[in-house]
């Protein structure tokens, strides 16, 4: 197992500077000089574009920024946002946690409902109950995230005003940031009513993010489960005069996991995709916002950290993906 | 430490919920890039910085582009135009928070730390928080201010390299705000400059309390502001950057005020009983301006008889959704300034037709550029550049429509060379014409900001004489002369102004929508 481990991780390397390299050259490529748009209507003299140009290290070759690039980021620098002037390091981690807090929310939301759904169509494979299920995951998926995020936001809020519009917590509960997890922070303040608070706000927002992977692994679980159900060993289970519930349960579950594993573990890219419009529309204090508006700014040193970031937590959760495999399945540790 | 935090937590919470029914909540656009507005350029950042945080030398009567006496009682010009000597404001206190307590009141140093700062490139704040000092150096202040002297604690003169009587409504502008020097050297010396841009410290109504990225940013009234106290104790800004949800926001009354409407709600906003929808013209005009220096566009008459292809009704129903009001000047109706008497070019497509046959123009093909972003002068420029392209279509004119993406659009535009009418607009800086009709109209404009690469003697003989005098009523009227000029040679085909609608709970009370686009909340209250 270390060994393996030891070989997922040495792959990581040239992932990694592929992914330094292609979120450098990325926003370099878009049209638009930065400093332009910085200036807007407004414009500037030559003179000053000159100086602007010095400042921010564009007169250097661009494979010499890239060098100075790699450099810091191997000092743990990511630099300076253009427009906020504030580290991109720390901008990055005041706002992870609360898109790391919906994300996992979303997902749990997603696992929680998504496995049972796919289990409980597999097993009644063609009849109402999978059909009405796999023609839902079908709408889930198909549905935008905006026009979805609107739509619950009109009925739940505005309509019904069971759930808040937007925000992470009500504007009157006001305590300094711990862990940057509202769920968490709000229970250590121990304010009355802010922990309630905090699971109303997310209610919406989980919901919308969690619906696309929802519907993924449902009609993964299910589709699974039917190749699994329909192995030899099920019959002999079958034959044995076990009860269905531990078949499908044990049996047949834990052997279909392994692709509904690898459909959450991409998902996470996904997630983290849908994450920009969700927060856009909740006004959750993310990553994914933070990264739109710095790629409309062509702030170029957020755009490249948060691009690498990002990469960083999608390689890091497929490579506990892979680790997960080999719990589940014996045959792939020993490899 | 964990207790210390608890309680320290269990405190603010109490005074947070004590507090709670004098709160006013906005629901803003977006987030501010920091809190010192010498800075930055946006306007979501003079929103959370300048106009609660700080107070200027002078400042912009609020609902009106009037400069009144601020930090400064008075100010003086001398006869050649060339010194203005501030007389300040005696008694005015700084705020405070947990690692500084000011000392003394506001003087001359704080007036003196605030611009130099700007100016000398070897002041030891020049380079904190990556300083570029964008509108600073944008509106040429390092040029034109030779010096400021501190004649004595509660006077500063400034002194000119060139009579320049905009100087005094720059003097109210956003990057004019007055920081505290005691609080700037007090932060130096503990090796955290930066926290003159994320604590601010300044002399304005609200003391800023906290800022979560994104999310929140909450400010607490000034007991000791130097005017009458602002009106509600707490002013929270709930950062919500979605037009539809801020309406959602409002209805179920997790906001007060929301800027921005998404025009599609704005009927049923005002027929809500709950919401009380106020409008104003915004300080801003959009445009096509014509490559004067391109045959058959140099010709005015040309330029005339396309103007008058245009329907503008048509533009404000379908582009602006109402939203909009016909622009006839190339500054807004809001600025002093505005000659009202000009008549605008009637919508007579035979008429322009006859005018363009008369010049000898037939076949004539042009492209209009359409810009890739959304302003509020202009909230969509291709569907615009579409009814251009009818409109002239009308009149035997051939439209092509190109655009770029917003940073090359910018860039080509420029160029003396262009070829096409291109569409724009502007938005006003310090409320004063000159801010519009030497920026976008002035020679000096050419291959920059005068995207009609036009220049006309006599209207440059009058710009220039209206910003070298300091008689407001002979200024006025050598700008209202300026538009005669203008309107007779059309550069430009001015199009639209918006209309700023601000939505708001019927609680609210006091609000005025400023024309220079701030939101401002110091005059509002909230049952």
């Amino acid at each position: 197992m270390f060994g393996y481990l030891l070989t997922r991780l040495g792959m990581f390397i040239p992932t990694f500077l592929g992914v330094t390299l292609i979120s450098f050259m990325f926003i370099r490529v878009l049209p638009g000089d930065p400093i332009i748009v910085m200036a807007g209507e407004r414009g500037m003299t030559e003179e000053r574009y000159q100086e602007m140009v010095e400042k921010l290290g564009f007169d250097k070759p661009v494979l010499q920024q890239y060098w100075d690039y790699l450099v810091g980021v191997m000092h743990g620098d990511l630099g300076e946002s253009f427009v906020t002037k504030k580290p991109v390091w720390d901008e990055f981690f005041a706002l992870f946690p609360a898109t790391l807090e919906l994300s996992l929310c979303a997902m749990i939301f997603a696992v929680a409902l998504g496995l049972p759904a796919g289990v409980i169509a597999a097993v009644n494979r063609g009849k109402f109950f999978d059909r009405a299920l796999m023609s839902s995951a079908l709408v889930g998926y198909s549905m935008p995230i905006f026009w979805w995020a609107l739509l619950l936001i009109i009925v739940f809020s505005g309509n019904l005003g069971w759930t808040p519009v937007s925000g992470r917590i009500d504007l009157l509960y006001y305590f300094p940031s711990v862990t940057g997890f509202m769920l968490i922070d709000s229970l250590l303040s121990g304010q009355p009513g802010a922990f309630g608070s905090a699971v109303r706000h997310l209610i919406l927002p989980t919901i919308v993010l969690g619906t696309i992977p929802l519907a993924v692994i449902a009609r993964q679980t299910r589709s699974a489960m039917l190749e699994v159900l329909g192995e030899d060993y099920i019959r002999t289970a079958r034959a044995k005069g076990l009860a269905p519930a531990r078949i499908n349960g044990l049996h047949a579950l834990r052997n279909a996991l392994i692709p509904v594993i690898t459909v959450i573990g991409l998902s996470v890219g996904t997630l983290l995709a849908g994450a920009i419009l969700t927060e856009t529309i909740f006004s959750w204090p993310g990553i994914g916002k933070w990264m739109v508006d710095s790629i409309f700014r062509r702030d170029y040193p957020v755009v490249q950290g948060g691009l690498l970031m990002i990469a960083v937590i999608v390689m890091l959760v497929n490579l506990l993906v892979d680790v997960l495999y080999g719990i589940i399945n014996p045959k792939i540790r020993r490899r | 430490m964990k207790l210390k935090l608890m309680a320290a937590t269990a405190a603010i919470a109490l005074s947070a919920a004590a507090a709670q029914a004098n709160t006013l909540v906005y629901c803003s656009e977006g987030s501010p890039e920091g809190f010192d507005p010498a800075l930055f350029t946006a306007g979501t950042t003079f929103d959370a910085s300048s106009h609660p945080i700080y107070n200027r030398l002078l400042e912009f009567e609020t609902g009106t582009t009037n400069v009144i006496p601020g930090l400064a009682e008075s100010v003086e010009a001398s006869d050649d135009g060339l010194e203005y000597t501030f007389k300040l404001r005696q008694g005015v206190k700084f705020h405070s928070n947990d690692e500084f307590t000011p000392t003394r009141d506001f003087n001359a140093d704080d007036v003196i730390f605030s611009f130099m700062r700007q100016k000398d490139d070897s002041h030891p704040y020049n380079q904190v928080s990556g300083g570029t000092w964008e509108y600073f150096k944008g509106m040429g202040m390092p040029d034109l201010v030779e010096s400021i002297e501190k004649i004595d604690d509660y006077t500063v003169k400034f002194t000119l390299t060139k009579p320049e009587a905009p100087f005094v409504a720059n003097m109210a502008m956003d990057f004019a705000s007055i920081l505290s020097a005691e609080y700037a050297d007090a932060m130096m010396e503990a090796g955290t400059p930066e926290k003159l841009n994320t604590a601010p410290i300044g002399t304005g109504p609200f003391s800023f309390v906290a800022y979560q990225k994104d999310a929140v940013i909450r400010y607490a009234a000034n007991g000791e502001y130097w005017k009458d106290p602002a009106k509600v104790e707490n002013l929270i800004f709930a950062i919500t950057p979605d037009a539809s949800v801020r309406y959602q926001k409002l209805k179920a009354g997790e906001c007060h005020i929301m800027p921005y409407p998404n025009p599609a709600d704005i009927q049923a906003m005002k027929d809500d009983a709950d919401i009380n929808m106020m409008e104003q013209e915004g300080l801003n005009v959009g445009y096509l301006a014509y490559n004067t220096t391109m045959a058959p566009f140099d010709n005015p008459k040309v330029r005339k008889a396309l103007n008058m292809a245009i329907d503008k009704q048509a533009i404000i129903d379908v582009v602006f959704q109402g939203s909009g009001q016909a622009a006839k000047n190339p500054i807004p109706p809001t600025m002093w300034g505005y000659n009202d008497a000009i008549e605008d070019d009637a919508y007579d497509p035979e008429a322009a037709k006859a005018l363009l046959e008369a010049e000898g123009i037939s076949d004539l093909s042009m492209k209009i550029w359409a810009m890739p972003v959304q302003r509020p002068y202009n909230p969509n420029a291709r569907r615009m550049a579409e009814l251009l392209q009818e409109d002239f279509a009308k009149v035997g004119v051939n439209v092509e429509i190109v655009s770029y993406e917003w940073g090359e659009y910018l860039s080509r535009s420029k160029d003396l060379n262009r070829d096409g009418a291109v569409l724009l607009g502007w938005t006003g800086d310090n409320g004063d014409p000159d801010n519009f009709l030497a920026v976008l109209l002035g020679c000096d404009g050419r291959e920059a900001s005068n995207r009609a690469q036009w220049c006309n003697e006599e209207f440059e003989d009058l710009i220039l004489k209206a910003k070298q005098t300091t008689d407001q009523a002979e200024r006025t009227k050598l700008y209202e002369e300026a538009q005669v000029v203008f309107k007779d040679q059309a550069p430009w085909a001015t199009i639209a102004h918006s209309v700023v609608f601000m939505p708001m709970s019927n609680k609210v009370d006091g609000y005025k929508v400023h024309p220079l686009g701030g939101h401002i909340f110091y005059d509002v209250s909230v049952e």
